[in-house]
């Protein structure tokens, strides 16, 4: 019997349908939400308290959001492509999914400039601070889930094209994150908006 | 009285014949699992192993934590008396002045500061929950492992790496962070406001952060293992409470840490990149820094949102243990089930907003106060219920009276004391007068310090003969026993009434308060006492290492008569926990004293003759 991930699964009873490492996935991204939540809700309190710069969201914010849109439906065209048998799509899916995440980041990177170029500093009113500390922590989460698109990636080119239940497992939970942190970000972009 | 029956039945057997087939040992993963010394003691991923390696991490923290309060306690019991003889150990932080040495006020803070951090954190989250929550899950619910013991294994080890900053900070030359365990600003976020709050505090943050990784590495495959891996007919409701409580435990650390990582995420920004949040217009040393419009506060919402949960992610384990060691050595069901599981729920959601009593003097809106003191005083419902049915648990029980039983029935008694008092420090009223002294001290010492401990030992006597195969010295555990807990209570209870009094905690000495003079020769009765309490402590250290080599053996596989799971696997059960099959579960945990019979474990099939079956 195979198990069905990389990381060694002890069988024992399974009692639930879902697959126990989507779950602890699920879970730990319940955690993540917490952090943000406490970000969020910071940035609120801060802004009753007065002494607060409003300023518009850099375009650039705009435009990565729809790159990251474009990004999570790739990742989803993509394995929609392994689990029909389609190798080609799968792979060139993946690389598109990739390289939308990597303009994900660099797009918030000349956002940050673009603030701090019209005078929204990090060290200048909390207000800015908020929105580059938010920013910056939800784009650490995006470089994370793009460390683990590279790992699908060089799989998808390097390893002969095979339908394993585990890879699917692999390749879902992969996705699972990805659209978390899309969905997070139009969440904290959002919500940046109608605070301002 | 009626002869007292033994369920007479085969363990072994009835697993072969009933138990759950999951084709585990067809594997051979053994190459991964106990192949050598370095994967067996050291990167294990067996949860037994992990769980002794949280143990024995945490008892070191312990006595180094508790090591620095007898020195802290040295110096508000003798405050001018020579302290030149712990120049050895403290170095320049004794100052020798016409040979007589004093402890250095800054070294002090860091003294108080580095006990509170060390005990909340790594004694009393990590060494409990990590412990027993590795432990146990597994064992009690009948599965193999952890859902995921590589992530299991990172988190011990991430425990490790935070061990080893937090420790290391102990050693710089500006000394460590001393700005108070909970790491307000100003002090945390300004590295020149002292003399631990530069490379010190640095390092607690580092520290934390990787604590924090730890906990969630840990909680995350504690709620799937509990959600996903109960064996055949272990409901929700057929779990023992101990497993409630490591899972509600979990959850409240899964939804709570994660914001404290937010706090000192935001808390970095201001130490390092010249922002604002916690920061407004402030003079260091003569010199105005450029700071504005943040606000402390905002820190100690952020931090308390964590902080008031966390003094259930410590208690909440030590109460589970608390009910399975009382039934058991009670012979008798624990009392209200349902209520205990129910009013642990209550206790969780509660947790979550009531963080704001902590900072009624700190300028929070009265108003907003008045909230928080009512959902503050509703949590005395559910802890009054829990402290009831472990009461009625004991009446009429057939009661052994051995070092588990005794600390689980002192947990039950510091609970109580403690949290009588609690009910004075909820009222914002009474914070006035109250906050910030050693009332405060006495309070949360006793309900979640020393009753925390209690129901530590309880299952650490407990289930020694699990994790080791042997018993620890009954002698020596009973005078450990009678000497903490006589002791704790002579630490504790006068400090009642010099916070009545309004003494001030975290305070160097009190020779220009001629108030205070009167209790100079109380503050010497606590510190012998602290001392004593210390080699007591000393004590259990040296039986637990002497009994894992030297203990009277156990000989037989359910030493204590209990019903749980962990009792059904050999005595020192190999990795996987259970040699065949699964053990299949027909009953709740708690038959005891039922239909005349002493116990019946949790995997013996129910008979047709039985009475109610839970």
């Amino acid at each position: 019997m195979e198990s069905t991930s990389g990381i060694k699964l002890t069988n024992s009873y399974n009692r639930s349908k879902i697959h126990p490492h989507k779950f602890a996935l699920y879970v730990s991204m319940a955690s993540i939400i917490m952090m943000f939540a406490g970000l969020t809700s910071a940035f609120v309190v801060r802004r009753a308290a007065g002494n607060w710069l409003e300023f518009y969201m850099p375009q650039e914010f705009y435009i990565s959001a729809a790159v990251i849109v474009v990004s999570s439906i790739c990742l989803h065209l993509s394995i929609r492509s392994f689990k029909r048998g389609s190798e080609a799509g799968y792979r060139l899916f993946m690389i598109l999914a990739m390289i939308c995440g990597i303009a994900f980041v660099g797009l918030q990177y000349s956002g940050w400039l673009t603030l701090d170029a019209g005078g929204i500093s990090v060290d200048g009113n909390p207000s800015g601070s908020f929105v580059y500390a938010i920013s910056g922590l939800h784009a650490a989460h995006v470089v994370g889930g793009i460390a683990v698109l590279l790992v699908c990636a060089l799989r998808a080119f390097t390893v002969p094209y095979k339908r394993t239940e585990r890879r699917l497992i692999r390749l879902e939970l992969s996705a699972i994150y990805w659209h978390f942190v899309d969905i997070l970000w139009l969440y904290l972009l959002f919500f940046m908006i109608w605070q301002m | 009285m009626a002869e007292v029956l033994v369920k007479k039945y085969d363990t072994d057997e009835l697993i072969e014949k009933t138990g759950y087939d999951d084709h585990f040992h067809e594997h051979h993963d053994g190459d991964k699992y106990r192949s050598n010394f370095i994967n067996t003691y050291i990167f294990s991923m067996d949860h037994k192993i992990i769980a002794r390696q949280f143990l024995i991490t945490g008892m070191i923290w312990a006595l180094i934590g508790a090591a620095m309060s007898v020195i802290f306690r040295l110096q508000l019991g003798f405050p001018d008396s020579n302290m030149a003889w712990l120049k050895p150990l403290l170095g320049k932080w004794i100052t020798v002045d016409n040979g007589v040495g004093a402890l250095d006020p800054n070294f002090y803070y860091a003294l108080v500061t580095m006990h509170g951090t060390i005990i909340v954190f790594m004694v009393l989250t990590a060494g409990l929950s990590g412990t027993f929550s590795n432990l146990l899950i597994p064992l009690q619910l009948g599965a193999r492992d952890m859902a995921s013991p590589f992530l299991n294994m990172l988190s011990y080890w991430f425990f490790f790496l935070s061990s080893v900053i937090m420790f290391y900070s102990l050693f710089i030359a500006t000394g460590p962070f001393s700005g108070g365990w909970t790491g307000y600003p100003p002090l945390s976020a300004l590295p020149q406001a002292s003399s631990g709050s530069g490379a010190g505090a640095t390092l607690w943050i580092v520290s934390l952060v990787f604590f924090v990784v730890s906990v969630l590495l840990g909680g995350v495959n504690y709620i799937t293992t509990v959600l996903n891996l109960r064996t055949k007919g272990m409901s929700l409701w057929r779990m023992p409470l101990t497993i409630w409580a490591f899972f509600v435990t979990a959850i409240i650390g899964l939804l709570s840490f994660p914001v404290l990582a937010s706090a000192f995420f935001l808390l970095t920004f201001d130490r390092s990149l010249g922002t604002s949040f916690f920061l407004n217009e402030i003079v260091v040393k003569g010199e105005i820094l450029d700071y504005a419009g943040g606000s402390p506060i905002l820190f100690q919402h952020l931090f308390w949102f964590l902080g008031h949960p966390e003094v259930y992610i410590i208690i909440l384990p030590a109460m589970g243990l608390t009910s399975e060691v009382l039934s058991v050595h009670a012979r008798k069901p624990i009392f209200g089930y349902k209520a205990m599981v129910l009013s642990i729920l209550a206790i969780a959601f509660l947790s979550f907003i009531v963080w704001a009593h902590h900072m009624f003097m700190s300028g929070v809106n009265p108003f907003i106060s008045n909230i928080f003191v009512i959902f503050t005083l509703i949590i005395a419902v559910p802890s009054a219920v829990k402290v009831f049915n472990w009461i009625t648990t004991l009446y009429g029980g057939n009661i052994r009276l051995n070092t588990p039983m005794l600390f689980a029935i002192g947990f039950v008694s510091m609970f109580i004391s403690g949290g009588l008092t609690g009910i004075f420090l909820g009222n914002s009223a009474i914070d006035i007068q109250l906050h910030d002294t050693y009332f405060v001290i006495a309070h949360f010492h006793i309900v979640m310090g020393v009753a925390a401990f209690f129901g530590m030992f309880a299952g650490i006597y407990h289930w020694y003969p699990k994790m080791y195969g042997r018993f620890m010295n009954s002698t020596l555990g009973k005078i450990h026993f009678w000497g903490t807990l006589i002791g704790a209570y002579a630490i504790f209870w006068p400090m009642h009434y010099t916070g009545l009094a309004g003494v001030p905690r975290r305070y160097y000495k009190f020779d220009v308060f001629d108030a205070f003079g009167q209790f100079a020769e109380l503050n010497m009765f606590i510190t012998i006492a602290a001392a004593i309490v210390f080699g007591v402590q000393v004590l259990f250290v040296i039986n637990f290492f002497y009994s894992i080599w030297y203990g009277k053996k156990v000989k037989t596989r359910n030493p204590w008569g209990a019903n749980t799971l962990e009792w059904t696997t050999p005595i020192n059960a190999g990795h996987g926990n259970w040699d065949g099959n699964l053990p299949v579960v027909h009953r709740w945990a708690y038959d005891y004293g039922k239909d005349g019979y002493d116990f019946i474990p949790q995997h013996v099939p129910v008979s047709e003759d039985e009475s109610v079956v839970h």
